[in-house]
């Protein structure tokens, strides 16, 4: 039976891993070292991993590619890596590195040619463009750049669509209005920008628990559940405590009568 | 002594770490020179078929590799792109591959899958094959990590390894002789794939 993949998300600031709400970077809480977190990871047999650096975009950087090389050396599983991505070069040395996957974003929409030009040299699987969103006083979904501090007039559909049709592999869909705050998913968005894309759509931003991961990827057609929160902290953000779902409760989640 | 071959088509990082992990003696080599003092090869890669022929090809890895094959004593492994280069032909660039297992690599939307299912194949799924497969002693868990967005069908029974479902049947594994190809991933399914690459490297 095909399951969907459930993804822990790491987000950095600089070389420290961070977690935010609402994408509020001010008020950030830092967690730790991320290699500390990616043998935790390890011991847990987590499937796949995703590492953002949540301000080399607009502090015009990359993601560390040291930081990223280290990981290579450490990770049992695969992960993707992003942050502050724009040039071919940047991701042939992330890939190298020993990452399966990079993350587009700002550069989805500052340099378009980008992501067709590297799903050509180096296979659609390895790219995923992420999109980040943030209803207005209206309920009305906006697209930000620029680690969330650049609203794009592109609409939603328009815009998802074109990502598609550039080469991307899969879409990575973060709700700024849900990131940090553990009340669910935006499930009606997920699943309005699954239907419009035959590639795989990883959701991102409110997982509170593990009937979340099942509802985004059963009900709202995710390919798979990306979470932050749910497996850095212990409870409603008391403490810090690295955690990912044993097996049989992995399986527990996607069982169903056929 | 494993090799691990190197044409330009990534995954070699992940595949040769994984080998180190179970403790096998593996080197990364990308030149055919010298092949005759390996008596394992794995043949990795994620990315287009075309691109991976046409590198295999510049490099002298075809013939090297065809006679390395000869010797019955030699096993070969083929990963992802690297099983799907083992076949006859693909779709995908509309190219011939090694021909070394007769079958043909075939996009998932020509195998008339849902259009509600996405493409890539990328995640979790699980395999069936007989029991008393050699790659797979010793696993317990069936459930694999994919990544692909072309399956392969052999064109004899004789020649499947393993399936997997996906909505449709196709060939996860495949094999002949001292050549087995696994569309999956081993290096990233944890224990279960580790297992199989060590169940390899103790042919």
């Amino acid at each position: 039976m095909f399951r969907p993949r459930i993804i822990p998300v790491l987000t950095l600031k600089g070389r420290g891993l961070v977690k935010t709400v609402r994408f509020g970077k001010g008020k950030a809480r830092y967690i730790g070292d991320p290699i500390n977190a990616v043998r935790l990871f390890n011991e847990f047999a987590a499937e796949e991993l995703i590492i953002l650096d949540i301000t080399a975009s607009i502090e015009k950087r990359c993601i560390d590619h040291e930081l990223v090389k280290i990981i290579g050396e450490e990770a049992y599983m695969p992960f993707t890596v992003g942050g502050g991505i724009s040039d071919i070069s940047q991701i042939r040395s992330l890939l190298r590195a020993g990452a399966e996957k990079v993350v587009i974003n700002t550069a989805c929409f500052k340099v378009p040619e980008l992501v067709a030009e590297a799903s050509e040299l180096f296979g659609r699987q390895s790219i995923v463009a992420a999109v980040d969103i943030k209803k207005d006083f209206f309920h009305r979904n906006w697209i930000y750049v620029s680690d969330g501090t650049k609203k794009i007039k592109t609409g939603v559909e328009e815009y998802i669509r074109s990502l598609e049709e550039m080469g991307a592999g899969e879409l990575f869909i973060n709700s700024i209005d849900r990131d940090g705050t553990m009340a669910g998913y935006d499930y009606e968005l997920v699943k309005s920008i699954s239907a419009w894309v035959s590639i795989p759509v990883i959701a991102c931003g409110g997982a509170g628990n593990l009937g979340d991961l099942r509802k985004v990827t059963m009900e709202a057609n995710a390919s798979a559940a990306g979470a932050g929160s749910i497996f850095i902290f212990h409870g409603n953000r008391d403490g810090v405590l690295i955690n990912y779902p044993e097996k049989h409760e992995l399986s527990g989640i996607f069982e169903f009568s056929e | 002594m494993i090799a691990i071959i190197d044409y330009g088509m990534g995954n070699l990082h992940s595949v040769y770490k994984a080998f180190l992990r179970i403790g096998a003696k593996a080197e990364i080599t990308s030149s055919p020179t010298g092949i005759e003092k390996y008596d394992k090869i794995v043949l990795p890669g994620v990315g287009d078929f075309k691109r991976g022929m046409i590198n295999l090809q510049s490099a002298g890895f075809v013939e090297a590799i065809k006679n390395r094959l000869l010797d019955n004593n030699v096993h070969l492994l083929g990963i992802c792109l690297g099983m799907q280069l083992l076949t006859t032909f693909s779709e995908e660039g509309g190219m011939s591959g090694l021909n070394l297992i007769k079958a043909r690599t075939l996009h998932f939307r020509s195998l008339g899958i849902s259009p509600s299912l996405k493409v890539p194949h990328m995640g979790w799924n699980e395999i069936t094959y007989k029991s008393d497969e050699y790659i797979f002693s010793g696993c317990r868990d069936k459930s694999y990590y994919f990544v692909h967005s072309y399956a392969v069908i052999c064109d004899n029974s004789e020649n499947v390894l393993c399936r997997t479902e996906y909505g449709t049947t196709f060939d996860s594994g495949i094999k002949s002789g001292n050549i087995t190809g696994l569309q999956f991933h081993p290096e990233k399914s944890h224990k279960d794939g580790l297992k199989i690459l060590k169940n390899f490297a103790c042919i």
